[in-house]
């Protein structure tokens, strides 16, 4: 698979990490009430969809950016690929 | 039809012509009593226990393909029960015991061969956890055996004893494993359930839950409404997808893992031989050819095939440790969709729904635990109880923290 980095272009993917979901970047709010139920979803329940599915993938043996990849995982096609600071400006809150 | 070898030579004699279908084609009737939904392995066996075991009578299992389709078609086929934590070893201990019997119990030749494996060492500490886990694997009443360097060398000389990196120090036996025929499992359990009233209801698909009030009625399927009083789902890799339909999330991501076999050979290799330092793991089929894998590919996938990096990470790691595979031609090579689950452990459970069930979760290592998933699934759905080896495979183990990590690498599937 190649991934195509926006500063880079097209990158092998076996210079990167693979980390899942890209929604682990909406990380619950430690202070509310129901944090340790929220949590426990946060970090063990996935969608998992057979299609489109955007994901982290991490540029270790390159830049070392984090990016979000859109992906079909039912064909490995590889449709559009955003640095996550783009994404979601000031990082994993 | 019974299978025996007065059997067997009577046919030989009279042109084959008595053999007869192994099991009926029937149509769904409107209701059950219990639904199983995947013709896998894990299917079948729950279906054959409940009918063989646990005396139900109105079961029937739908799968949306074929027979075996699934992952119990494509995987490798080692079984054995060489697990380290108390959630796990006895299970799987009780599943290498359900084996040794499933031939007698099924009157099918499952082509089961306890021809052992062996799981290499490479370093002192890996030494210290494989006698760790031996101890934990006889204290479960599994067999194991620490094997030296100089006996190994004598069972298996055709290792690479002196890689740089990976010099092997001995092993670690477990001389009751082995291997059995995938297609031949499927087959037993599929004609003794059947063979017990179970209908087995092929091509077709599950598509949806009927629930009401909070309890399960039945499912949609491509051949219409089936009603049922439980529905048990053991799916393999389609669990996410299946579970969804019930408004379900899962602690499981898909992912592929691929296998390699090769050209047909004498016999070479006696058992199952795992280089966990290297990721590679190989057996020889009683047809020749030399069966092995690796790692998965790492992300989430629904494709049923692999890529090519960890074609070559495999072979790879078969040049390091036996360079003569190098001379065998491959013939071919595959992907299977699993389940990965967050501590690499399965889940056989009840769900929250009144009369749904979940069997899955079961990662690369689901095939050893055939017998015993469907034993301790038939258990959960005819007395609502899990099996006393089971009690561990609960979906509230990870908000509790009782996960069951054989790694220890924590939440990430792609580790395990
Ligand atoms: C390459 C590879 C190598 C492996 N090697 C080993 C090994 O050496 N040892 C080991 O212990 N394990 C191994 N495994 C893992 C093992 O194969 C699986 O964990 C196990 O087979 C899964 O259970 P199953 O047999 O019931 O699944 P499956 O055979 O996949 O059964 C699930 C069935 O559900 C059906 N289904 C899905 N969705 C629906 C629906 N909506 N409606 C109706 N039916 C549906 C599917 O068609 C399928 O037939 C390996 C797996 C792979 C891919």
């Amino acid at each position: 698979m190649l991934i195509p980095h926006p500063l880079l272009g097209l990158r092998d993917a076996q210079e990167f990490t693979y980390l899942g979901d890209a929604s682990l970047m909406q990380r619950p709010d430690p202070t509310r009430d129901d944090a340790e139920e929220a949590f426990a979803d946060y970090v063990f329940l996935r969608d998992n969809p057979a299609g489109v599915h955007r994901e982290l993938w991490f540029h270790e043996a390159g830049d070392r950016s984090w990016l979000v990849v859109t992906r079909d995982t039912t064909t490995h096609e590889i449709l559009g690929a955003e640095l996550a600071s783009d994404v979601k400006p000031g990082g994993a809150q | 039809m019974t299978f025996s070898g007065f059997k067997v030579v009577k046919e030989a004699l009279t042109g084959h012509k008595g053999w007869r279908p192994l099991w009926r084609d029937p149509d769904p009737k409107p209701a059950y009593d219990i639904v199983i939904v995947g013709g896998g392995g894990h299917g079948l066996a729950t279906a054959f226990y409940l009918a063989h075991t646990f005396g139900e009578l109105k079961v029937a299992v739908l799968e949306k393909g074929w027979l075996g389709s699934g992952n119990i078609g494509r995987n490798t086929t080692i079984i054995r029960s060489n697990y380290l934590l108390p959630g796990n070893e006895p299970f799987y201990e009780f599943s290498m015991k359900l084996w040794e019997n499933l031939e007698q119990e099924t009157n099918f030749n499952s082509m089961v061969s306890q021809r052992g494996i062996i799981n290499l060492i490479h370093t002192d500490g890996q030494r210290d956890a494989y006698r760790r886990r031996g101890n934990a694997m006889l204290l479960a009443g599994a067999d194991a055996r620490l094997l030296g360097r100089d006996e190994l060398r004598q069972m298996v000389p055709f290792l690479n004893y002196d890689n740089p990196r990976f010099p092997i120090k001995g092993g670690l036996m477990q001389s009751r494993a082995g291997t059995a025929r995938h297609d031949g499992v499927v087959w037993g359990y599929a004609r003794g359930a059947d063979q017990r009233g179970v209908d087995i209801i092929q091509n077709c698909e599950v598509t949806g839950f009927r629930i009401e009030g909070g309890a399960v009625q039945g499912v949609e399927t491509s051949r219409g409404y089936i009603g049922a009083k439980k529905v048990g789902v053991a799916v393999a890799g389609n669990s996410s997808r299946v579970m969804s339909m019930a408004g379900m999330r899962l602690p499981i991501e898909s992912h592929v893992l691929q296998a390699f076999v090769s050209e047909g050979l004498k016999p070479t290799i006696p058992g199952v031989i795992t280089f966990g330092a290297g990721h590679f793991y190989v057996s020889q089929s009683d047809k020749g050819g030399l069966v092995f894998g690796g790692d998965i590919d790492g992300y989430n996938s629904y494709a049923q095939r692999g890529n090519l990096p960890v074609v070559e990470d495999v072979i790879e790691g078969g040049m390091a440790l036996m360079p003569m595979i190098g001379r065998a031609r491959l013939l071919r090579a595959w992907g299977g969709v699993m389940d990965m689950s967050m501590d690499g452990s399965p889940i056989i459970d009840r769900t929250d729904i009144d009369g749904l069930y979940f069997n899955g979760g079961w990662c690369y290592g689901g095939f050893k635990a055939t017998p015993a998933s469907g034993y301790a699934f038939a258990h959960l759905l005819a007395t609502d109880r899990p099996h006393e080896t089971a009690t561990a495979y609960r979906f509230d183990r990870f908000a509790r923290g009782h996960v069951i990590d054989e790694k220890g690498v924590g939440a990430q599937p792609n580790l395990h």
